[in-house]
């Protein structure tokens, strides 16, 4: 039973994690990205809530669901001064036209 | 459990695909929120409340602030005028299926190890009731796992000031 809700919550775990990696790679509108990276650290925490109540509550996995909450909240406020400062030097708000760097 | 489990992953993952199906940004922006707070849910159903709070909490106020710069930033936030603005989208389909092919398949055929103590005491659902699971993360935040919350503070402060430089005017 415990095993079968494990299974079962990773695979939705999974699921969101395969959502947001496709979001991340098929937006061209900056936020956009940054939702879907957020719903693969969403996917993340599902995972390792998981883990923490089938695995007999290892403090570890409550310290690596901070640790996400954390790496989250970076994300968020980077991407929004990278956003920022690229709209700035050219009202430009698609990835697609700010490919200066691509090869 | 795994009703709810089941149910709120099943909406957690609708909303998720529907963020990047409809054409207003707000809307995707609360969506993203719906399925937080689904994801929250199940954390609260698993014995952890206090995360599962601050996870709803957090990002509550992460999307008020998403809105505000889609907003000011984005041309087409209402989606007023239906638009697409996706590239490679047969590419993306294809990874993100793949990975949620290689990942499920670890999911169901990794055989998990059944917890001895569950087992021999005829508890066939839920963990073992230890101790409170905030104290014990505070515990070990202040503790064992303080080397943790000092690189998070720091990663923090460092994005503070990244943050900053990058995104104020140059003139």
């Amino acid at each position: 039973m415990t095993e079968l809700v494990l299974r079962i919550a990773l695979t939705v775990a999974a699921a969101l994690v395969a959502t947001g990696l496709y979001g991340a790679l098929s937006q061209q509108s900056i936020v956009m990205i940054m939702m879907g990276l957020e719903l693969v650290v969403n996917g993340l925490i599902l995972g390792a809530g998981a883990f923490w109540w089938a695995g007999g509550q290892p403090v570890a996995a409550s310290v690596l669901i901070v640790v996400l909450l954390t790496v989250m909240a970076v994300e968020m406020a980077l991407g929004f001064a990278v956003a920022l400062a690229l709209y700035r030097a050219r009202q430009v708000d698609l990835t697609d036209d700010a490919g200066e760097l691509a090869g | 459990m795994i009703a709810l489990v089941a149910a709120l992953g099943a909406v957690a993952v609708i909303t998720g695909l529907l963020v990047f199906t409809v054409d207003s940004m707000a809307r995707a922006t609360f969506l993203l929120l719906a399925s937080f707070v689904a994801v929250a849910v199940v954390l609260i159903g698993f014995g952890l409340g206090y995360l599962g709070t601050v996870v709803i909490l957090m990002m509550t106020i992460e999307m008020m602030i998403m809105v505000v710069f889609m907003v000011m930033l984005m041309m087409n936030p209402a989606g007023l005028m239906p638009m697409t603005m996706v590239h490679n989208r047969r590419g993306s389909w294809a990874i993100a299926l793949v990975a949620f092919g290689l990942l499920t398949a670890g999911v169901w055929l990794v055989p998990f190890p059944v917890r001895a103590s569950a087992a021999s005491r005829g508890v066939t659902s839920g963990p073992a009731v230890g101790p409170d699971p905030t104290v014990a993360l505070g515990d070990a935040l202040m503790g064992g796992q303080m080397l943790t919350m000092m690189t998070l503070g720091l990663a923090l402060l460092a994005t503070i000031v990244g943050a900053v430089a990058v995104a104020v005017s140059r003139r």
